[in-house]
């Protein structure tokens, strides 16, 4: 459905754009229809840009992002309405994508008017009911501010507001970073329940214990680099790749306390980077990044 | 040692009182960490906030804090003035953006000490020791802070804030906007900092249970402006006597638990506005154990040794 093929990403900078900076490295992945496919990496890791890449609020430098065997680069006017109804995003902070002055409805009054105004009113009710149902919230919820619902009730709404367009993929970048653990686990419920109806996501995290409680499919990005993906359970079962298991011994578990030398150990663990190689595979579902 | 009596902080608002801490009493002995933990607005950061400065619009109602035998006068901001940074001391929220952009590090901290009556070049010394223990070369003092990661800023803030050996140290959230492998060194410091005595005892409010599972000695957990439960740290995490705390754990997804194979439940419901709270348990609302006597409100006491919480249903079900 979605295919990434050798992406890359050089942002410029200086006064004339002289320097070049390539943050993201031959990026090469693809989504299947109903597929939790989580982003993990570290602050810099390029996760983010990925994901914006995606949702074209980005350019692409180099490589390019198909849907549906389309070039999402390439569509323009109609044809990249068309891509936005199939295809949104949520983002980490709920409070920053809504207007505080504005009672939180009218995000659903503009998604109405740009993308579905031929739609009847009797038709565009039923259809918002249902994405309000479908994530737990009634319809009295949009007659309120911003202020006065928490933030997973309007990390939700976000939700419910991609789903009234009939998303077929749902972009999340740390939508739940922001929440509460209590209120946390229930849009990554929710999350998992849209999945079991067929919606596809890209989950981009850098919470190892997230991306493994919800995804089929496990990226590792390490500033800009995949260095290890494939099957959740392969890769956080049996991780390869050095990285991937620094990052996993540095998750905090509840029932086990690291010993005092794991604690005060300053490995420095984003420094281990190294660029090229290339993936090979493990075994099936299963890539690592080997240097020769 | 650290002594908090029947701490009661409002905030002020235009709808009216804010009862963000609503009575609160612990203590915190020498050489102890202590995990502060609960949803946003169950009063945290607040009662973090009151142990140093008060905001503005923090209102003193009542309650004493006592801190190695002095009382602090916390409703007092200019007398509170001589024990800031060299007895009590913080690492805020946002460390991060507590640098000042335009200085260099090393620039910005002579001038903080300068400000406090003390001679920079004296302390650099010590100060280039402890940075080093933390894994950071004394480079990082003529740097400016955008050229430090998150975490590297967040070590330097936490070497600035204890320079003095304050007896107390309040670090809020911390680790909560970094990711795991800077979160893990910041969480070794802590635990450094105490062993070595440069703090004698810490208050480390945080969201985040399994992090305060690794550094703290003793987790209290706050729901809505009042104490639910305090314990040693195993206690809490293998042994919880109160159903917030349990509902609070079982709700946290851990490496190796999978949506597909155990769904985990959430806590229905928000917590109480504190502009009028409820009577009675403040939890009786989202609580799956609620009977009748919950109307009243439940004392906060000691079911076991060092084990306090404010459950009626506590006692029965610690034991069975």
């Amino acid at each position: 459905m979605l295919k990434v093929e050798n992406v890359s990403k050089v942002f410029r900078s200086g006064a004339f754009g002289g320097k070049k900076k390539r943050v993201i490295h031959d990026v090469d992945f693809e989504v299947k229809p109903g597929e939790v496919v989580s982003l993990i990496g570290e602050s810099g890791s390029g996760k983010t840009t990925v994901g914006r890449m995606i949702l074209r609020l980005t350019s692409v430098s180099e490589g390019r992002i198909t849907f549906d065997g389309e070039d999402v680069s390439a569509l323009k006017g109609a044809s990249l309405k068309g891509y936005y109804r199939r295809v949104q995003g949520v983002f980490q902070d709920p409070f920053s994508s809504f207007n505080p002055i504005f009672k939180v409805g009218r995000v659903f009054r503009t998604i109405r008017r740009e993308f579905l105004s031929d739609l009847d009113q009797a038709t565009w009710e039923e259809r918002l009911t249902g994405a309000l149902n479908a994530v737990g919230l009634e319809v009295a919820a949009l007659d309120k501010f911003p202020h006065q619902m928490s933030g997973g009730q309007l990390q939700r709404l976000l939700i419910a507001r991609a789903l009234v367009l009939d998303i077929r993929l749902l972009v999340a970048d740390e939508i739940i970073s922001m929440l509460d653990a209590s209120t946390r686990i229930d849009v990554l419920n929710l999350l998992g329940d849209l999945k079991r109806q067929g919606l596809s996501i890209i989950f981009v995290t850098h919470d190892l214990a997230l991306g493994n409680y919800i995804s089929d499919r496990i990226i590792i990005l390490q500033k800009g680099v995949i260095v290890e993906m494939g099957a959740t359970d392969r890769v956080f079962g049996d991780p390869q790749h050095p990285y991937t298991r620094s990052l996993l011994d540095a998750v905090p578990h509840l029932h086990e306390r690291w010993s005092e030398e794991e604690l005060k150990d300053l490995g420095l663990v984003a420094d281990t980077a190294r660029f090229g190689g290339h993936l090979i595979e493990h075994r099936e579902n299963h890539l690592v990044r080997v240097y020769s | 040692m650290l002594a908090v009596s029947d701490l009661k902080i409002h905030y002020r608002t235009l709808a009216g009182a804010v009862k963000a801490l609503d009575g609160v009493s612990f203590s915190v002995a020498d050489g102890e960490i202590m995990g502060l933990a609960g949803e946003s607005g169950c009063g945290k950061s607040t009662l973090g906030k009151a142990l140093i400065r008060l905001e503005e619009r923090m209102q003193y109602v009542g309650g004493q804090v006592t801190l190695d035998d002095k009382v602090l006068p916390i409703a007092d901001d200019k007398a509170m003035n001589p024990y800031r940074f060299s007895e009590v001391s913080i690492v805020p929220q946002y460390a991060m953006s507590a640098l000042n952009p335009t200085r260099r590090i090393g620039r910005m901290i002579d001038e903080l000490l300068e400000a406090r009556g003390l001679k920079g070049a004296t302390l650099r010394p010590e100060l280039e020791r402890r940075l080093a223990i933390l894994g950071l070369t004394p480079d990082v003092l003529g740097m400016y802070p955008i050229e430090l990661s998150g975490g590297m800023k967040q070590r330097v803030v936490m070497v600035l804030s204890t320079l003095l050996d304050p007896s107390l140290l309040i670090a809020d959230e911390v680790t909560s906007a970094l990711d795991v492998a800077s979160q893990k060194k910041v969480a070794g410091a802590l635990v450094e900092f105490r062993d070595r005595g440069y703090v004698k005892s810490m208050i480390v409010v945080t969201h985040d249970l399994a992090i305060l599972a690794q550094v703290a000695d003793s987790i209290m957990i706050m729901y809505a402006g009042k104490l639910a439960e305090k314990a040693p740290t195993r206690t809490i995490v293998d042994a919880p006597a109160h159903p917030y705390t349990r509902l609070l754990l079982g709700s946290l997804p851990e490496v190796g638990i999978r949506f597909e194979e155990k769904r985990l439940p959430g806590i229905k419901g928000r917590p109480p506005s504190l502009l009028s709270p409820p009577t009675g348990c403040r939890f009786r609302d989202r609580c799956p154990l609620a009977f009748d006597k919950c109307a009243e409100e439940p004392p906060f006491i000691e079911i076991a040794p060092d084990h306090q919480v404010a459950c009626w249903k506590a006692d029965t079900h610690a034991q069975g």
